[in-house]
């Protein structure tokens, strides 16, 4: 089976993040990089089916040189090869599932696992888009995966409980946080990554339209909310919340 | 031009909150935009429900029918409502950002070749939207650029919108699918047992972290406390990571959104990931041992205690309280 992952660059979700002062983005001075933590879950899972039923675990990136970085992480997880669509323009969702979709037309893998969302931008957006340019089923927010020799069994964290769909491959697949807990490199993974195919595509030579029609305009931090005050008691907490916060 | 049409996701007929917040978004953007809100409920048989809608002051329910929308599935869906978009001219296509919302929409937007702003917060005007990045730490204003724009709005954002006498007209169309490109199928849904409130709905929220310890500690400790305050149940990652409690009690970034009038951290420390799930609540109150925890910089009142003494005085208080 061939699975393909798509793969995103982020900061580490540990980092504080801050606007720039302009509101032009936010400050990357101290920013450690990191593959989006839902992505590495991505990566472990079709690793894990890989090594069920033999194939090839191919990733794919869009963006700049330096996200090299991060497949090469990927890759001594235990991925075969990767892609990078390199571009330095601003892309929107739209132009990522495309290209997306894309490599998936040229590569035509049975299945595309990815992230369910990216932790900077939050969109969630992806892998349905990308499901609907192939006109393939959709797994979104999956906690459990089978594949079957007839069908594949999704379990999905939806509100209010876990649903189950069923589907005939190719298919994409979103993956949700107890997916499964993703490994570590090792070193002879590392050494191994080094010597791994990448290969690098340019995002203008794809011949798509790549202009954004989600524009981020500015950035802005939040309103910052302001820290209260310690009670001391229990009984002096029952009292504030019913007397002066007049919420119980 | 500049209708929005408000996709009202129903539960077996029933709609909760978040389909009225999207209401509520999509009367303040028609009116904004001059145009119409009009509400499309989908289903096999959506008359009933779409009746039910009439009365929140939109200007039209559309009872978008079809036996391929029984049961939800995004193939479908996304297809029914791109067809109808199309068909009725409409400017903006909204939904609440429930795991539906979250699920169908990109794909709506896709098949439309639109683009879509997630989990707004606001409206700027007709085509700037402002939405969290970040954890909810980046505040972002975006422009969307289409004849289509497609949005989902963030449950919190919004009230629900208020019941009026007047009754909306429900016109009942049969949606427009084409069955063989169908790839999807739906197996079984495994609901989660709660007789509490939903963590969407509530107006108080008692949420547990890892300090709680175990999924006993839940019931034993924190349970009587959630029950005696009629709340909603809640936790962090960290403890449904563990396993304590189900998937779908887990407030945060990639969880649950939150903002009751009073939320209740108890043996939560405050990670920037659960923050962004719960720093719009409107009282926020925190126990926790370690007088250090990032949570105590957001609480209105914080009190610095053993949780498994603290908790079971306060359901005594709560309870004099109740009586008194």
């Amino acid at each position: 089976m061939k699975i393909l992952v798509p793969v995103k660059r982020v900061p580490d979700p540990a980092t504080t993040i801050r606007v720039l002062p302009d509101g032009s983005g936010i400050a990357t001075d101290n920013v450690k990089w990191v593959i989006n933590p839902f992505c590495e879950i991505a990566i472990e899972e079709a690793l894990r089916i890989k090594e069920k039923q033999t194939g090839e675990v191919v990733l794919v990136s869009v963006g700049q040189t330096n996200w090299q970085e991060q497949l090469r992480t990927g890759l001594a997880m235990g991925a075969d090869r990767a892609i990078l669509v390199k571009t330095d323009a601003p892309l929107d969702s739209l132009a990522i599932a495309g290209i997306l979709a894309k490599i998936a037309g040229d590569e035509k893998p049975d299945l595309i696992i990815l992230g369910k969302q990216a932790i900077d931008d939050d969109a969630n957006q992806i892998g349905q888009m990308l499901a609907e340019m192939l006109g393939w089923p959709q797994a979104t927010f999956a906690s459990k995966i089978e594949i079957g020799a007839d069908k594949t069994t999704v379990v999905r964290e939806v509100d209010g409980g876990l649903e189950t769909i069923a589907f005939k491959l190719p298919a994409v697949i979103t993956t949700d946080l107890r997916l499964n807990e993703p490994r570590y490199a090792s070193l002879p993974g590392i050494m191994k990554a080094r010597k791994k195919e990448m290969k690098e595509i340019a995002a203008d030579s794809l011949g798509l339209d790549l202009a954004p029609k989600l524009k981020v305009k500015t950035m802005a931090a939040p309103p910052k909310r302001q820290a209260g005050r310690k009670v001391a008691s229990v009984q002096e907490l029952v009292a504030v919340l019913h007397t002066e916060a007049k919420v119980i | 031009m500049g209708d929005v049409l408000v996709f009202a996701e129903h539960q077996g007929g029933h709609f909760p909150k978040t389909t009225l917040v999207a209401i509520h978004a999509g009367l303040e953007l028609a009116k904004k935009r001059g145009g119409n809100a009009i509400a499309v409920v989908a289903g096999d048989a959506p008359e009933g429900a779409a009746g039910e809608i009439a009365k929140y002051g939109v200007s039209k329910v559309i009872a978008l029918a079809h036996p391929a929308l029984k049961n939800y599935l995004a193939d479908a869906h996304a297809q029914a409502l791109a067809a109808l978009a199309k068909k009725t001219g409409a400017e903006f296509l909204l939904a609440t950002a429930t795991a539906m919302g979250k699920d169908l929409f990109p794909r709506l937007a896709a098949r439309l070749g639109a683009p879509m702003a997630s989990e707004i917060t606001a409206i700027s005007d007709d085509h700037t939207f402002v939405r969290p990045t970040y954890a909810g730490n980046v505040m972002a204003t975006v422009e969307l650029d289409g004849p289509i724009k497609v949005l989902t709005v963030r449950g919190t954002a919004y009230d629900a919108a208020k019941p009026g006498d007047a009754l909306a007209p429900v016109e009942k169309q049969d949606a427009e699918i084409d069955t063989a490109s169908l790839k999807m199928e739906f197996v079984s849904f495994n609901a989660t047992k709660n007789d509490r409130p939903q963590l969407t709905e509530a107006r108080i929220i008692v949420s547990g972290g890892r300090g709680l310890k175990s999924g006993e500690n839940f019931k034993t400790v924190l349970e009587p406390l959630v029950d005696e305050m009629g709340a909603a149940m809640g936790a962090s990652r960290a403890a449904v990571d563990a396993g304590f409690v189900p998937n779908d009690l887990q407030v945060g970034q990639t969880g649950k959104v939150v903002a009751p009038e009073l939320y209740i951290a108890v043996g939560i420390s405050g990670a920037i990931q659960h923050l962004a799930g719960m720093k719009d609540s409107k009282v926020i109150c925190a126990i926790n041992k370690d007088e250090e925890a990032p949570i105590f910089a957001v609480a209105d009142y914080g009190l610095v205690a053993d949780l498994f003494k603290a908790v079971p005085e306060m359901a005594e208080e709560v309870k004099k309280l109740k009586h008194s």
